[in-house]
C-alpha cells in the first residue's frame, strides 16, 4: 500500500485557475479520493509559463512537478506515479533526480519571500504556522522595543519594493516620532502597473505573510489600526487576504493584547475602484478617505499628515512581506545579499516574449541577461532579444546592448530606466518600440487624474504626436517636440505618475531613435506593427484560393473565384489581421513601407 | 433601454435594499466608495435614482458622488448587457495582440469598447492588466479568465454565447 502517504499540491492562484487549474483539481480529488488522498489547494509557485501545475510529494519526502498538466494529464499522474510509484517522466518540470530544462529557471533564483509560494496553502493558517509561520510576530511583539524592530529593518537596508526605492526604516521612524496618539498603516496593494503581478501573487499564495509583515511594522511605528488598499480586480486576493485576516484574530495575532504583550492591532481591507494613480500614496489616501484620488501636495508627508490627518505609514506589499523574513533571519542575513544600496531580493514579473515567463525572485544585482538568458531560457518566438521594459508606465525601455547592466536601483536609474515595482517585459524584433511608448502613453494619459496641466494636457500633447507618428504623418521635429515636452511635463507634475509618464517615450528615443525615423521618414514601421504603415498581401503563388479568407473578412475586402489566388483590396482593409489569422497555407504576408514599385519609381 | 425601467432600482424593495447598504457601511469614514461599490455588485451599475438616495441618506452632495463615480473606472451608469467581456489590455496582452481580439469581439458582437450591443447581449469592456500576463492576451467573460485568446478563440465564445441565449429564449417560449 503506501499511496496513503502520498501528498498531492495543485496551484490555483490566478494564473492556475486561468489556465484551467479548477477542472485538474477536481480531477484529481476524484480520482485520488478512492486512495485516501486529499489534494491540497496551493498558491502560485512561480512558474506561469506551464501552469496548470502539480506537485506530488512521495512518502519519502521527494517533490516531483508536473506542468501543463490537464485532466488527461492528471489521471496518467494518478495511474503511474502515485499508484503505479514511477515519476511521469514527460510531463515533469522539475524532478529531484535529474535536470529538466526547467531547472535553471528555479536554481537561478534566490527565493526569500516566494519560497512561501506555491508550497503553504494560503487558506490555512496551520499551513503557514508548519512553516514557522508567525515566529517573526512573536519574536518582535514578545522580546523587542519597536525600536530594535526599526534598527533591525536599518540593518537590513530594506528598500521601499513599490518602485521608489524609499529606505523603508525611515519611513517607519517618521511615523513613530511623528505626535499623536492615532496613527494608521496601510498597505498598499494598488497593483496597476500594466505587466506586473508580484503584489497579486503574494497576496493570493501567501496572505500570512503580508499580515504577519503588518502587524510587525504596525508594532514598531505604534499603530492600532491598519488597511489594506487592494485593487478591486483582484478577487482572489481579497477573498484569501479576508480569510487569512480572520483566522489570524481567532489564533491572537490581531485583535487586543497580540501575543500577550500590551500591543493591540486590527487590518481592515479597502477594495480600490480601478484608478491607477492611487498607487500614489497621498492619491491613495484621498480614496481612502472616499475621494476622488488626485494626490496632495507634500509636505506634509503622510508620516505627519495622512489618513484623516494622522500620521500614516504606507508600505507596498512586497516590503511588508520582506519583514517577517528580516525579523525571523535577521538584518545581517538579509544584507548579505544583494550590492552595496540595494540589499536583499527582488521579485520581478517576468513577461512578454519570454520562453518560460513568470514570478521570479532574484538577489539584487543580477544581470538583465542572466535574468532573460538563464531564467528565462531567452526569446519565446526564436526571434532576436530587442529590450526589455521595467517598471511599466513609469519606467523604461533598456535596449538588449545594455544586457549586462546589474538589476538595482542605482544602475537602472542611471540609464534611465527604473527597478519600478518589478514589471519585466521582454521585447523581441516584432515589437515595434514606437508603438509600446505610445502604449504606455495612452495608458498614463488615460489615467492622469487632471490636476497637473502638464500631465493632464501635456501627456494628450504626446500621444497626439506619437498617434501622428504611428499614422505616418510625423515630421523628423516632432521627435524633439517629444523630448521638449517629455522633459517639461517632468519638471511640472506634483506626482508620480506624471514625473515619470515621459519615460517610455524618452527612453525609446534615446536607444531607438532610427525607429522613430524610419516611422517618419521613410513612412516604414520596421516591425511591422502599426496599422497605417503596413499592409497585407495575398501571394498569389501560395493561395490556393479556398476561401477562408474572404469568409473571416470583417469588412469583405478580400475577393477571389474558389480556386483562384484571392485579392486584398487595399482601400477597404482595416488591418485587423483576421485573414492572416485563418490562413492555413501561410499566402497572407504582412509588407511595411511603400510598395516595392513605387519605390522604383523614387529612384 | 425599456428595460431599465422595468428594473429600476428605486422602487419598493430596492429602497430598502440600498438602504441597507448605506446603513452597514455608513459608520465608517469616507464610505462613499464601498457603498457605490455595493450597489454595483448588486444591481450591476449605479443607477442615478441609488446616487439620489445615496445623497439623502449620508448628506453628502449628489455632484460630488458623480464626480466619484466618474472619476473611478469601475463604476458604470448605465446598465450592462447579459454578458461581459473584459479583454485585458496590459502591456503583456498588448504585445500578444490584444487589439486584434477586441477587434474580432467588437465586430462579433456588435458592442464597441466600453458599450453593450444593441441586442443586448454583450458588454464589451477594454480593462487594465489583470496579472495573468504569462498567459496573454487575456480576456475574462462573465468573471471567469479565458487564457491565451486568438481572435478566433473569442468569436467563438461569443457564438457559443449567442446560441446559449437563443436557446433560453426559444425555452422560454419565444418571449423576450
Amino acid at each position: 500500500m503506501g499511496t496513503g502517504q502520498y501528498k498531492v499540491k495543485v496551484g490555483l492562484a490566478t494564473c492556475g485557475v486561468a489556465a484551467g487549474g479548477q477542472k485538474t483539481y477536481e480531477k484529481l480529488r476524484q480520482l485520488l479520493s478512492g486512495l485516501g488522498i486529499d489534494p491540497e489547494k496551493t498558491g502560485c509557485m512561480g512558474m506561469c509559463y506551464c501552469e496548470p501545475l502539480v506537485e506530488v510529494i512521495t512518502p519519502e519526502g521527494k517533490s516531483y512537478v508536473y506542468g501543463s498538466v490537464d485532466e488527461k494529464e492528471a489521471e496518467k499522474i494518478v495511474r503511474e506515479h502515485i499508484q503505479g510509484h514511477r515519476p511521469v517522466k514527460e510531463l515533469l518540470v522539475l524532478s529531484p533526480e535529474e535536470e529538466t530544462e526547467h531547472s535553471p529557471y528555479m536554481e537561478k533564483q534566490h527565493r526569500v519571500l516566494l519560497g512561501f509560494l506555491g508550497k503553504v496553502n494560503p487558506e490555512s493558517i496551520d499551513s503557514y504556522l508548519s512553516a514557522g509561520g508567525y515566529e517573526a510576530v512573536k519574536k518582535a511583539v514578545g522580546t523587542m522595543t519597536p525600536e530594535e524592530v526599526i534598527a533591525e529593518i536599518e540593518i537590513a537596508g530594506l528598500r521601499g519594493r513599490g518602485g521608489a526605492g524609499f529606505p523603508t526604516h525611515l519611513k517607519w521612524k517618521f511615523t513613530r516620532e511623528a505626535p499623536g496618539e492615532q496613527k494608521y498603516l496601510v498597505c498598499n496593494a494598488d497593483e496597476g502597473d500594466p505587466g506586473a503581478f508580484m503584489d497579486r501573487s503574494i497576496l493570493e499564495s501567501n496572505p500570512h505573510g503580508v499580515v504577519e509583515g503588518m502587524i510587525i511594522a504596525g508594532y514598531a511605528i505604534g499603530a492600532t489600526q491598519g488597511y489594506v488598499y487592494c485593487r478591486a480586480e483582484y478577487p482572489l486576493a481579497i477573498k484569501n487576504l479576508r480569510k487569512a485576516i480572520a483566522e489570524a484574530r481567532e489564533h491572537g495575532y490581531l485583535g487586543e493584547k497580540i501575543c500577550g504583550s500590551g500591543f493591540n492591532f486590527n487590518i481592515q481591507i479597502r477594495e480600490g475602484a480601478g484608478a491607477f494613480v492611487c498607487g500614489e500614496e497621498t492619491a491613495l489616501l484621498m480614496s481612502m478617505e472616499g475621494k476622488r484620488g488626485m494626490p496632495r501636495f507634500r509636505p506634509p508627508y503622510p508620516a505627519q499628515k495622512g489618513l484623516f490627518g494622522l500620521p500614516t505609514c504606507i508600505n507596498n506589499v512586497e516590503t511588508l512581506a520582506n519583514v517577517p523574513c528580516i525579523i525571523s533571519r535577521g538584518g545581517k542575513s538579509y544584507s548579505s545579499l544583494g550590492t552595496e544600496n540595494s540589499k536583499g531580493t527582488k521579485v520581478f514579473a517576468l513577461a512578454g516574449k519570454i520562453k518560460r515567463g513568470g514570478l521570479v525572485e532574484i538577489p539584487m544585482g543580477m544581470t538583465i541577461n542572466e535574468i532573460v538568458f538563464d531564467i528565462g531560457g531567452g526569446i519565446s518566438t526564436g526571434k532576436k532579444f530587442k529590450a526589455v521594459q521595467t517598471g511599466g508606465p513609469s519606467g523604461g525601455c533598456i535596449p538588449a546592448e545594455l544586457g549586462d547592466t546589474p538589476v538595482d536601483y542605482d544602475s537602472l536609474q542611471a540609464i534611465g530606466a527604473i527597478m519600478g515595482s518589478g514589471g519585466m517585459l521582454i521585447m523581441d524584433e516584432e515589437t515595434c518600440m514606437v508603438d509600446v511608448a505610445r502604449f504606455f502613453l495612452s495608458f498614463t494619459c488615460d489615467e492622469s487624474c487632471g490636476k497637473c496641466t502638464f500631465c493632464r494636457a501635456g501627456t494628450k500633447k504626446m500621444l497626439e504626436i506619437l498617434d501622428k507618428i504611428t499614422e505616418g504623418r510625423g515630421e523628423e521635429s516632432d521627435i524633439d517636440l517629444l523630448v521638449e515636452l517629455g522633459e517639461q511635463i517632468k519638471a511640472g507634475s506634483l506626482c508620480g505618475l506624471g514625473q515619470t509618464a515621459p519615460n517610455p517615450v524618452l527612453t525609446t528615443i534615446k536607444y531607438f531613435r532610427d525607429e522613430y525615423l524610419a516611422h517618419v521618414r521613410d513612412k516604414r514601421c520596421p516591425a511591422k506593427i502599426c496599422k497605417a504603415l503596413i499592409r497585407y498581401v495575398i501571394l498569389p503563388d501560395a493561395c490556393v484560393g479556398c476561401g477562408v479568407c474572404r469568409r473571416n473578412c470583417p469588412v469583405n475586402a478580400i475577393s477571389g473565384a474558389p480556386k483562384e489566388p484571392h485579392v486584398i483590396d487595399q482601400e477597404i482593409c482595416i488591418r485587423c489581421g483576421l485573414c492572416q489569422a485563418g490562413c492555413r497555407f501561410d499566402a497572407i504576408v504582412v509588407e511595411t513601407g511603400l510598395p516595392e514599385a513605387d519605390t522604383d519609381k523614387k529612384r | 433601454m425599456i428595460k431599465v425601467k422595468n428594473n429600476s432600482p428605486a422602487t419598493g424593495d430596492n429602497i430598502k435594499i440600498i438602504d441597507e447598504i448605506v446603513r452597514r457601511h455608513n459608520i465608517h469614514r469616507g464610505a462613499a466608495i464601498p457603498i457605490l461599490q455595493e450597489i454595483q455588485t448588486t444591481f450591476g451599475f449605479v443607477p442615478p435614482e441609488a446616487i439620489t438616495r445615496i445623497s439623502d441618506l449620508t448628506g453628502i452632495a449628489e455632484s460630488e458622488l458623480y464626480s466619484i463615480a466618474t472619476f473611478y473606472a469601475q463604476f458604470r451608469l448605465e446598465p450592462v448587457g447579459k454578458n461581459i467581456i473584459c479583454v485585458c489590455h496590459g502591456t503583456a496582452c498588448h504585445l500578444a495582440g490584444a487589439e486584434k481580439v477586441t477587434e474580432a469581439l467588437q465586430h462579433a458582437t456588435g458592442a464597441r469598447p466600453g458599450g453593450t450591443s444593441p441586442d443586448g447581449l454583450f458588454t464589451l469592456e477594454k480593462v487594465a492588466c489583470l496579472g495573468c500576463c504569462s498567459l496573454a492576451p487575456v480576456m475574462t467573460v462573465n468573471g471567469e479568465t479565458v487564457a491565451k485568446v486568438t481572435p478566433e478563440k473569442a468569436r467563438a465564445v461569443v457564438k457559443s454565447l449567442r446560441e446559449a441565449a437563443q436557446k433560453n429564449k426559444t425555452a422560454k417560449g419565444g418571449r423576450p
